[in-house]
């Protein structure tokens, strides 16, 4: 073995050749994310009664590669709100440290103020923005999921543009074309939204994830979802998706080797 | 045929009036971070005598998604307060809902720090001056929108003063801008400032008279600003699910919501 | 002739431990004309003695307004005190732009505090030679806070600065049980009779020299705060005559602490 400390953990030259170090140059233009690389598929979320649920599945992705299956992509912040990151899992890893250093801080500097989701949504999208104005975005479309400060239910969306909005359901990614028409169909508007039990929207939701599941090909059965009420936090992150049926599937046409 | 089953729609099929897939001189799909996007929607102001109206669908776009139903994207600015009560300008941004975000609260701010320093709140004319200062400050990263003014001018006339993205400004009678614009424009030419129309019988070619100018009242110009916005419904898919009005008038600030369709 | 060697800078102690150069700022407080604040369970009020340099000149500003929810006044070098604000008005701008709330009161002050501190410690500084009252709602409800130019900062129920303030002090100290349930109506009065105690032999209260600030919270949370207010001129007159004189309830009686 080569004792050189500059050699450890590299190709054995004598097998793959001279290793070209000039990749290790720490020198040289800063490189910024010109694409995200490990990502996580939709983050979906509707408002109710006297809540918001949100839901995204354990899954990173390495392309087309299912590389992790336990990838918790659901953080609460504060005990009253949630976040749900789709996109780039190593730029969600950094805006989570970036949150709990925010916590932190908060809970030291003077006690009764906390941040409340909607405080948590305009944070990030300032993040966000500040960073796609450098030219170096952090590769995720956010869902903010919790109570504004009248403690009624909040829920925005902010993505790697900067770009804000606010609806009585939202879906990331994939889930805006799947599973936002079915959560639309429950929570038509805000008056709609402010009807549903708990046991509808979270009913609706699981129904958006199974949907996705079958639809998506970046997707997973396994889940997280979590419920925010006055009443705090319930954050369940292994969730195993219920009553699927695959009955449709033998009557799908127009692609494979069974053309019609 | 690859493209055939593309997701870019761009690249088969019907296209957006904007152009997303970013392209260089040779033609060669770019590859690097895109910073712009286009929200959709559109925004129309209008100026009478004593009131100026601005006004803007609710509707926010990506592609063919739409974000939110209710996105506003006419702001009162330069209030004291946190509901902007006693605000006397109103700005409207439409294109890159972020950049249009950004401006306003920028812009809010400036106003606000005028306000606070010199004890009165900023003339609509200063604060025109300013809005073309900012963006042109960002005249090599522009902010991707097209804002438009309003307020009273020093002698209470409504005053509408319009924007493109990198500072260039002019006080109008009327203005339509964003992804409808181009379909509002001309309906505003000719109900507004009364363009192509005669008095019946007044002659022929070089003997025809022009209808004569006269400022619009209030209900009428309201009226028109709901023509407009359901016509343009119809006709463009980035428009529609709700109209949002702010009249400004030597009382304050008005505001009115419609609904529009939602297809 | 004795010549005190300790007070050249404020970064450096005496042998008694005292750093003369924040005293003298101290001093300068002193000079300034008195204000008083007062906190109710609702509201908050700043109430302020204004001078005039000389008949023919304006009356000099006591109290200023820095956003929706805060105001401050102040005794001392009013130039000073303008730095100060203009700081404030920063921050608290920087605070809703960021994450959509009014900067909590204990916040604000640390900050200014923060500040101050640094003029202590620094060999070419000065420490700012005002002392102020910050008035405000937040969250947690009404605060009045004092700050001192050496840096120190401390939430009040009451408090009086700047120029014969002692006597106000007093005041204040008798009546202290009477004013977490108050009225804003009340507040006002206390402080107007605090203000009064505190005046010269030959001054009274006039329209002209009493400015009034007020800030309160209607309901529950920030989303129904009565925002800052100032009043001067003709507006505190409904207040002033109700402390003019022979209308006294019998605060100030011959067992009149005097000023050490």
């Amino acid at each position: 073995m080569n004792h050189l400390p500059q050699a450890w953990g590299r190709p054995r030259d004598d097998y793959y050749g001279a290793y070209d170090a000039s990749y290790f140059q720490s020198n040289g233009p800063n490189q910024h994310t010109q694409q995200p690389i490990v990502t996580g598929t939709s983050v979906v979320a509707l408002k109710f009664k006297d809540g918001v649920v949100i839901a995204a599945d354990n899954l990173a992705s390495y392309g087309s590669l299912a590389r992790f299956t336990d990838v918790k992509r659901l953080r609460t912040f504060a005990d009253t709100s949630v976040v749900g990151f789709g996109g780039d899992v190593s730029d969600m890893q950094y805006l989570d440290r970036l949150l709990n250093s925010l916590d932190t801080e908060e809970a030291y500097t003077s006690s009764g103020h906390t941040l409340n989701a909607r405080n948590l949504h305009i944070y990030l999208s300032k993040v966000l923005y500040k960073r796609r104005s450098d030219f170096n975005p952090l590769w995720n479309q956010v869902l903010v999921a919790g109570l504004d400060e009248e403690k009624k239910p909040f829920l925005a969306s902010a993505d790697l543009l900067g770009t804000t909005f606010s609806a009585p359901s939202l879906a990331t990614g994939f889930g805006a074309h799947l599973a936002q028409p079915l959560l639309r169909k429950v929570a038509p508007d805000e008056e709609a939204a402010a009807t549903l039990s708990k046991e509808q929207a979270l009913e609706a939701v699981k129904e958006s994830m199974k949907v996705l599941f079958y639809r998506d090909a970046r997707s997973m059965d396994k889940y997280s979802i979590a419920v925010v009420t006055k009443e705090g936090i319930d954050l369940k992150e292994n969730e195993k998706l219920e009553n699927q049926s695959w009955a449709f599937a033998d009557q799908i046409r127009g692609y494979g080797t069974q053309v019609n | 045929m690859a493209a055939m089953f593309s997701q870019n729609p761009l690249m088969n099929g019907p296209n957006y009036s904007f152009n997303q897939a970013p392209v260089t001189a040779a033609g060669n799909k770019e590859h690097a971070f895109n910073p712009y996007t286009d929200n959709g929607g559109s925004t129309l102001a209008i100026s009478g005598s004593d009131f100026a109206i601005l006004a803007g669908d609710t509707r926010s776009t990506s592609g063919y998604n739409i974000n939110t139903r209710y996105s506003p994207k006419v702001f009162k600015i330069g209030g004291t307060t946190s509901t902007q009560d006693d605000a006397t300008l109103v700005l409207s941004v439409v294109g890159f809902a972020a950049d249009g975000e950004a401006l306003k609260e920028r812009l809010d701010a400036i106003v606000k720090m005028y306000r606070y320093q010199h004890g009165k709140p900023m003339s609509v004319k200063a604060c025109a001056q300013r809005l073309s200062t900012i963006l042109y400050g960002k005249r090599f990263f522009p902010y991707y929108v097209h804002a438009i003014l309003g307020g009273l001018d020093e002698e209470g006339r409504g005053a509408i003063y319009s924007y493109d993205p990198v500072g260039s400004y002019e006080r109008e009678q009327c203005r339509a801008a964003g992804a409808a614009a181009s379909l509002i424009m001309p309906f505003l030419d000719n109900q507004v400032n009364f363009k192509n129309q005669y008095i019946p019988g007044s002659g022929v070619g070089h003997e025809l008279q022009e209808r004569e100018k006269i400022p619009l009242p209030r209900n009428e110009v309201e009226d028109l600003v709901k023509d407009a916005f359901d016509s343009a419904v119809e006709r463009h898919i980035e428009v529609g699910d709700g109209l949002q009005m702010l009249i400004i008038t030597k009382d304050g600030i008005e505001e009115k919501y419609l609904p529009l369709k939602k297809d | 002739m004795f010549r005190n060697n300790y007070d050249n800078d404020s970064v450096t102690f005496s042998p008694q431990g005292r750093i003369f150069q924040v005293e003298y700022a101290s001093e300068a407080v002193k000079q300034g004309s008195v204000v008083v604040g007062i906190v109710s369970k609702t509201h908050a009020v700043l109430v302020a003695l204004k001078r005039n340099a000389e008949e023919l000149s304006s009356y000099q500003k006591k109290i200023i307004a820095i956003d929706e929810h805060l105001g401050l006044s102040l005794a001392g070098l009013a130039s000073d005190a303008r730095v100060l604000s203009n700081f404030m008005k920063q921050q608290s701008l920087s605070s809703r732009l960021t994450y959509g709330r009014a900067i909590p009161l204990e916040r604000l002050v640390s900050a200014i505090g923060d500040r101050a501190q640094t003029n202590t410690q620094h060999y070419g500084k000065r420490p700012y030679g005002v002392g102020l009252l910050v008035a405000g709602v937040d969250e947690t409800g009404p605060h009045l806070f004092e700050f001192q130019p050496s840096g120190m900062t401390q939430e009040m129920i009451a408090c009086a600065i700047g120029a014969r303030s002692q006597m106000a002090r007093t005041y204040l100290e008798r009546n202290l049980e009477k004013f977490a349930d108050s009225s804003k109506e009340e507040l006002v009065i206390h402080g107007l009779r605090a203000l009064k105690e505190s005046l010269a032999q030959d001054k009274e209260l006039t329209v002209e020299n009493c400015s009034v600030g007020v800030v309160g919270v209607r309901a529950e949370g920030m989303k129904t705060i009565e925002g800052f207010r100032l009043y001067d001129g003709q507006d505190v007159k409904q207040w002033v005559d109700l402390v003019a004189d022979g209308t006294e309830e019998g605060g100030a009686g011959e067992t009149m602490e005097v000023d050490t």
